[in-house]
């Protein structure tokens, strides 16, 4: 058993992007695990935000589910702006 | 190769027609190219075998940086003391990537630290010798980052997605290992007194041959390699990157002005590769047993550091709890 | 022995600080009580080894004789040095590094947050940014004093040893000192007179949370930085990082 909690990491690089998963740390609290991310995530200016939430915490689609979740989107393709077709004349939209 | 030889588990290859459905699955998820997620169904033995590898992988990072350690309080100038800070401290990074992507598959890093402690898992054979001169901080980054990177290239393109993911992290990170390696014995080749020089070979000469053999057994000799292959978990054989890392290296030994301790070694044209003499395979059987010039010594060093450190993390824990308490009391 | 102008002497002060504890960091490698320490172990000594090149540098460019930063750092013997005692101590357990660097980093945010405003513009330059390193070196080590301090029975106990062990070396962080004086009078740098109680805050604060005890004011007794007057570690570990410099002086790295 780890001596130290499990916490994944989310960083946000530039203003306006979504944090993204990078990977975890281990830490007692989230105050430290913040902080050992920033020295180990961010070392080459990589972030400007960190999230770190408890790796326990985290609820996961299981690899079964994905049919039943993902598939009924994959037909919904109006949803996509390329299902229009415009024509050229109407410019970039 | 810092994971240099990785036990599967398996003896003979399934076809796809011998697998189970989910198995079969599996296997045509990793030949179309598509990464296995943690979460993903696998084959127990792809998961062991793979736990076993990244831990390696992550155990030489740690153990890495000793070699450099031991010059790192004895740095010449500003500006090495500086690189070669930032490097091994990298390397502390590379060493947590890889055990967090191993902590995907299920497994735990305390307990595989435990096994690297108590003699049970592995780490390269490159980090049993020993760094004798300052030009060692420069042939280590040049020679061993580099043999680390032709091994590492190719697996970012592994078939297991967090691994891939790690890799990609640390080569965007290595390239400035080996190029500052390279620069410090390139500054004492050219701008260095005669001893500077001097210090430049004697490296090279210690560390040529365990450089090549960072790469492992030769294919003939490496019956896990089939397997590895076929789960994408390795992409060339042990053979092909040793060339490609000679090939690439010699060029950049002659711009240096130095030799290497091979008598053998030599363009052919018709291969169009260099011919290279061979590697005592005996030694280095003997250091991966533990018999190396440096293996007590590390990994005493690696053990009293968690050892000693043990009060240290106790006490983090402790003070959370309180904390924690405090905090729900309120 | 030379001794410089009052302000090249300032210079050395804190650029001698910055590298020996870098240099006592450094001999951390591979050996921290977590592979997460090592990271920030590591991270803090590049932030100071960075300080301490931009105060030699300056200090280089008013000796003004061929001195450059790494002469600086590797050519001068202990008598030279103008570090703090507290930094040149030995490493000892993760208690009395985590010590040292708190009372260090406490020293070093209240005199760089008042030499930000510095007339001297260069360093009020070199102030800036390194406050934005120590604020955080300063957070960290005051949340590793109140985790050892408030933690286990044992973590508690190695707390209250290191601060008695390294606590005599901190009577050069309260001092007050004629040559700072001349320097803020001639408006170099702002006055640091409230330096001393600003340190010792800190300290309190900190300590009331760890459930550690402050002890009586250290009172100064023959060891001074200022004029050289170390401890005989500082020697060894000269001895250690100016190697090479040292062994080939002619040489080019
Ligand atoms: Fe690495
Ligand atoms: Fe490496
Ligand atoms: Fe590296």
């Amino acid at each position: 058993m780890s001596e130290w909690t499990l916490f994944e990491v989310f960083i946000r690089s530039k203003h306006g992007l979504n944090h993204k998963h990078v990977g975890s740390v281990h830490a007692v609290d989230a105050e430290m695990a913040i902080e050992n991310a920033r020295d180990l995530y961010t070392r080459r200016n990589e972030g400007v935000s960190i999230w770190a939430v408890p790796s326990a915490s985290i609820t996961a689609t299981a690899s079964d589910e994905k049919e039943p979740l993902f598939d009924p989107s994959e037909d919904k393709v109006y949803r996509h702006a390329s299902f229009y077709e415009l024509p050229d004349e109407v410019g970039h939209m | 190769m810092y994971a240099q030889q990785v036990e599967t588990g398996t003896k003979a290859i399934k076809s796809l027609a011998e697998m189970g459905p989910e198995e079969r699955a599996f296997q045509e998820k990793i030949d179309a190219e598509i990464k296995i997620e943690a979460k993903n169904w696998m084959p127990d033995n792809y998961r062991k075998t793979l736990i076993r590898q990244i831990s390696q992988h992550a155990h030489s990072e740690i153990v890495g940086m000793l070699p450099e350690g031991n010059w790192v309080t004895r740095a010449p100038t500003l500006k090495r003391k500086l690189q070669l800070m930032a490097k091994i401290q990298d390397e502390a990074g590379h060493g947590l990537y890889l055990y967090s992507a191993m902590e995907t598959l299920g497994a735990d890093r305390d307990e595989e630290i435990e096994k690297l402690h108590s003699g049970r898992a592995k780490y390269s054979s490159i980090f049993n010798y020993p760094t004798l001169n300052w030009a060692d901080m420069g042939a280590v980054g040049w020679l061993v980052d580099g043999a680390a990177i032709v091994n590492q290239v190719p697996l970012q393109r592994t078939s297991y997605g967090p691994y891939s993911r790690a890799m990609i992290r640390v080569c965007k990170e290595e390239s400035f290992h080996q190029r500052q390696g390279y620069e410090i014995l390139l500054h004492m080749m050219r701008h260095g007194i005669q001893a500077q020089k001097d210090m430049v070979q004697d490296a090279i000469n210690r560390l040529w041959w365990p450089s090549l053999m960072m790469f492992g057994p030769s294919d003939a000799e490496s019956p896990n390699s089939a397997q590895s292959m076929a789960w994408k978990i390795k992409r060339h054989t042990n053979d092909e990157l040793r060339q490609r890392f000679i090939d690439q290296t010699i060029p950049q030994l002659e711009l240096l002005g130095c030799s290497v301790p091979d008598p053998d070694l030599k363009w052919n044209e018709e291969r169009g590769h260099y011919d290279f003499g061979e590697i005592q395979w005996k030694e280095f059987y003997e250091v991966l047993k533990g018999n190396g010039p440096c293996n007590r010594e590390r990994l005493e060093t690696r053990r009293n550091a968690i050892q000693d450190g043990a009060w240290v993390r106790e006490a983090a824990v402790a003070h959370a709890n309180k904390k924690q308490k405090q905090q729900a009391a309120a | 022995m030379t001794k410089y102008d009052e302000l090249t002497e300032f210079l050395l002060r804190l650029g001698d600080s910055a590298l020996i504890h870098a240099q006592r960091l450094c001999e951390w490698t591979g050996r921290a009580p977590a592979l997460e320490e090592e990271m920030g172990m590591m991270n803090v000594g590049l932030d100071l080894v960075g300080q301490a090149r931009n105060w030699y540098e300056y200090a280089a460019e008013r000796i003004n004789d061929g001195t450059d930063a790494d002469t600086l750092a590797f050519r001068r013997d202990e008598r030279a040095f103008r570090n703090l005692l507290l930094v040149e101590q030995p490493n000892g357990d993760f208690a009395v590094t985590m010590t040292k660097q708190f009372f260090y980093d406490a020293w070093q945010f209240h005199l760089l947050t008042m030499l930000k405003d510095a007339g001297d513009e260069r360093i009020a330059a070199i102030a800036t940014k390194s406050l934005k390193e120590v604020t955080y070196h300063l957070r960290r080590s005051s949340q590793w004093v109140e985790r050892l301090g408030d933690g286990t029975e044992e973590s508690h106990q190695r707390m209250e040893k290191a601060i008695d062990t390294v606590w005599r070396f901190t009577f050069e962080l309260v001092e007050k000192s004629d040559a700072e004086l001349v320097l803020s009078e001639s408006g170099n740098i702002p006055a640091l007179s409230e330096l001393p109680e600003q340190w010792l805050a800190t300290v309190n604060n900190v300590f009331a949370k760890a459930t550690l005890t402050v002890p009586d004011e250290p009172s100064a007794f023959y060891l001074s930085a200022r004029t050289g007057m170390h401890s005989e570690h500082l020697g060894m570990l000269l001895a250690e990082m100016q190697f090479l410099q040292r062994a080939y002086p002619d040489a080019s790295w």
